[in-house]
Order: C-alpha cells, then sequence, then structure tokens
C-alpha cells in the first residue's frame, strides 16, 4: 500500500498541529474565538489574527502526551508579539504544572515583532526563561523547523534552547536572515539572492551537519511524527556536564572552523568526500555520509 | 480586498493610507447554521489572503458578518460577494468574522465556502 505523503512545509501552522498529533486529539487554549488579539497593532491601524500568529494546546503523539505550540509563518512572519509570546510562555508554564512528556513546538518565525518593539523584545526573553525553566523540572522540550520563513532571532535561540531540534532540508536555523547579514555586511559578506549560499549556509543539511540539530527529516508529517516519537525515547537532560560538553563541542567547533567562509569548505574540513555535491543528495543518500561529520563532533579532540 | 476593475493609482493610494476598514452586513438565513464544533477558523491572514471565522450563536436567524480589512474602499464588492455567499448558503444563526489582508474576491468566496465545509461536514 502506498501512504500518501503530507507536506509539512505547505501547511498553515493549523493543519500541521492537526497533522502531527494524533487524529482528534488536540485541544487548544485562547482559541481564535477568545479574540486575543495584539493591542499593538490595532493601535498602529494594522490587521491582527485570531490567534496573534500562533496556536497553543496539547494532543497526543504516538499515544503520548504533549503539549505544543505553532507558529503561523504567514501572519507578519511568525513574529513574536506580546500576545504570541505570553501564549508560549504560559504553554511552558502550564508544562511544569501538567508534566506533559513533552513541549513541541512547531517553529517558523523571523524574530521579534518589530512592530511592537520593547514588549516583543520582552517576550522573546520571557519565553527563554520559561522554557528553561521548564527544562530545569524535567520537562523535555522539542522544537521541529521546517517552515518557509525559516526560524531567525530570538525564536532562532529559542530553538537551540530546546532538547533537541528536529529539521527540515527545507528548514532555516540562524540569528540574523541573509538579508539582514547583507544589509549589514555588505553583498561580500552574504548574497542574499544567492539561495544555494542562503541554504548550505542556513539550511537543514548544515545546521546537520555542525550538530546544531538532531533529526534530519523529509518533508513528510509521518517522518516529523516518527522523529519526535525518537526523540522522546532518546536520553535527555539539563544537567551542568552536559552544558558543559556543549560548551566543549562548541568551541571545538570555533576552533577547527571559524577561519572557513563557506559551509562547502567547512564539510571539507569535516573529511566529508565530494563536499560539493552534498546539497542536491536526497537524504537517503546524505544520511550515511553525514554520520562521519556527527561522529566527528562525537569524537576525540 | 481589491476589486477587479480598479486602477493602479487607487490601489496604491488605498495602500499607503494604510488605514483599516471596518464593514458590518446583516443578510436573513434560511436555516440555522449547526456543526460538529462550537466555531471553526480557516486561512490565515497573510498577503492576498484571509481568515474567516465562523461561529453558531443564536441571532434572530440572521448571518452576521464582521469584516476588518488592510485595503479600505471596496464595501460594494465586499457587499456583492458577502450576499452571493448568504444566497448559496442560506445559513443563519452565524457570526462570521474576517479579518482580511487583501483578498481578491475569489478568494474570499472560497475561503467562506471551505468555512461552511469544515462546520458542517466532516472536515477536510
Amino acid at each position: 500500500m502506498i501512504v500518501p505523503r503530507t507536506s509539512y512545509v505547505e501547511a498553515t501552522a493549523r493543519r500541521r498541529v492537526e497533522a502531527v498529533l494524533d487524529h482528534d486529539s488536540f485541544w487548544e487554549f485562547l482559541p481564535p474565538e477568545e479574540r486575543v488579539t495584539s493591542p499593538h497593532l490595532s493601535q498602529l491601524d494594522l490587521p491582527v489574527a485570531f490567534d496573534d500568529g500562533v496556536v497553543v494546546g496539547g494532543g497526543t503523539v504516538q499515544g503520548r502526551r504533549v503539549l505544543l505550540a505553532a507558529q503561523e509563518g504567514a501572519f507578519m512572519g511568525g513574529a513574536v508579539g506580546e500576545v504570541h509570546g505570553a501564549k508560549l510562555t504560559g504553554l511552558f508554564a502550564r508544562a511544569v504544572d501538567e508534566r506533559p512528556d513533552a513541549v513541541v513546538l512547531l517553529l517558523e518565525s523571523g524574530g521579534v515583532r518589530l512592530h511592537e518593539a520593547n514588549a516583543g523584545l520582552i517576550a522573546v526573553s520571557e519565553i527563554i526563561r520559561a522554557l528553561l525553566a521548564a527544562r530545569g523540572r524535567g520537562i523535555r522540550v522539542l522544537a521541529v523547523i521546517g517552515g518557509g520563513v525559516g526560524c531567525f532571532g530570538g525564536m532562532g535561540i529559542v530553538a537551540r534552547c530546546c532538547d533537541a531540534v528536529i529539521m527540515l532540508e527545507e528548514g532555516r536555523l540562524g540569528m540574523s536572515g541573509p538579508e539582514v547579514i547583507e544589509m549589514a555586511g555588505g553583498v561580500e559578506e552574504l548574497d542574499s539572492r544567492d539561495k544555494a549560499l542562503v541554504w548550505r549556509t542556513f539550511g537543514g543539511k548544515h545546521r546537520y551537519l555542525l550538530g546544531d540539530c538532531e533529526y534530519l527529516v523529509e518533508d513528510d508529517v509521518a517522518a516529523i511524527r516518527e522523529s519526535i516519537h525518537q526523540a522522546l525515547e532518546a536520553a535527555s537532560g539539563f544537567e551542568l556536564e552536559q552544558l558543559e560538553a556543549e560548551h566543549a563541542l562548541l568551541e571545538k567547533r570555533l576552533r577547527e572552523l571559524a577561519h572557513l567562509h563557506d559551509a562547502i569548505d567547512m564539510w571539507r574540513a569535516l573529511g566529508l568526500p565530494d563536499p560539493d555535491t552534498l546539497p542536491m543528495l536526497d537524504l537517503a543518500r546524505f544520511t550515511p555520509i553525514a554520520h562521519r561529520a556527527r561522529s566527528f563532533w562525537k569524537g576525540e579532540g | 480586498m481589491v476589486g477587479w476593475a480598479v486602477s493602479a493609482a487607487s490601489t496604491f493610494s488605498s495602500l499607503v493610507k494604510t488605514t483599516m476598514e471596518h464593514l458590518e452586513f446583516t443578510f436573513p438565513g434560511r436555516r440555522a447554521a449547526t456543526g460538529r464544533k462550537h466555531a471553526v477558523l480557516v486561512g490565515v491572514v497573510g498577503s492576498g489572503n484571509l481568515e474567516v471565522l465562523l461561529e453558531p450563536k443564536p441571532l434572530g436567524g440572521a448571518c452576521q458578518i464582521v469584516v476588518k480589512t488592510a485595503v479600505a474602499g471596496f464595501g460594494e464588492i465586499w457587499q456583492a460577494v458577502l450576499e452571493d455567499f448568504c444566497r448559496r448558503h442560506g445559513l443563519g444563526d452565524l457570526l462570521v468574522s474576517i479579518n482580511d489582508l487583501g483578498a481578491t474576491p475569489a478568494v474570499v468566496a472560497l475561503r467562506l465556502d471551505q468555512a461552511v465545509h469544515e462546520l458542517e461536514g466532516s472536515g477536510p
């Protein structure tokens, strides 16, 4: 039997929630009919969304109880305003009370919603504090990145504060986005219109090779569900030794790769064969090669 | 909502003005809206798109529609599209709330049909 593939990239936040969770298991808090919309956007006479661009609630994934959030990239680039941020912060506070098997974040965001200025910045810092507080209480937090907007700015930081990141090849993860880097550093620094360059710098494959994400999956909802299931089974923790090990890895990465200017040079330095061919490989052929780079980070040195 | 036959100049001026327009319509219904859910939301407030929230509630048999649109000056086209929607489905005791970011009339009509399908049908 051929099971039809359901695209994650193409789906809206609400569709993603329904597709990632077990059928009919989703319940929502602060649903659209509550109309908790952004007071800042109304003051600026700008359009609002009934859910302020984020869906929060709970459900099950293969029978395991999760709380989850999904950002809608099509509404203001998934940017975090005061209400949007408070919904995410509340999700973590609720997780501490309810102790689900995990909090799952379906991220798609350009970062802070600039229209909301300080309120948006504070919202992101509150999300990070609440996320780390939940992790400190033993709650596992997983991020899924695979929307067209990618995951940048404050939400890029949020993603890397999670226990594990699941990425699609089409996903992008970074701090400043390519356009911002070009504007600040000039076209010699990064040509944001060079799509191949952008994807090999921010895309899922590079993030997987550098150890920034733990799972790299096809654009298929079933594959994402399976990765969430695996991430729930994997070892996790938030102890000092784990943080120190991660810092050591980051230090090693800086030492080995910081002088290189293109992802392809980094892949060559990691000892990967034919690095220029990696962007075009499908995941079935890419993953075994990528495991060499993954063991490089976990190995000696 | 952007009309079919507006000049580029008038579209531009209505966009740079960025004044949100608030429109309200009430149409008679032929039957009460019912659904397995107490509310459904379809669509997204993205460029050229809109979100439609349907909530069955007692409104004396009427269909009440509240539109907030980022593109002002197209009240008559909204009137035509929404009247057509109400004529086709005849739903009463229904509150329809719309946040619009420049959807074309065809997109508005399709989203409204999608919302009714999700409210009354077996879902997507």
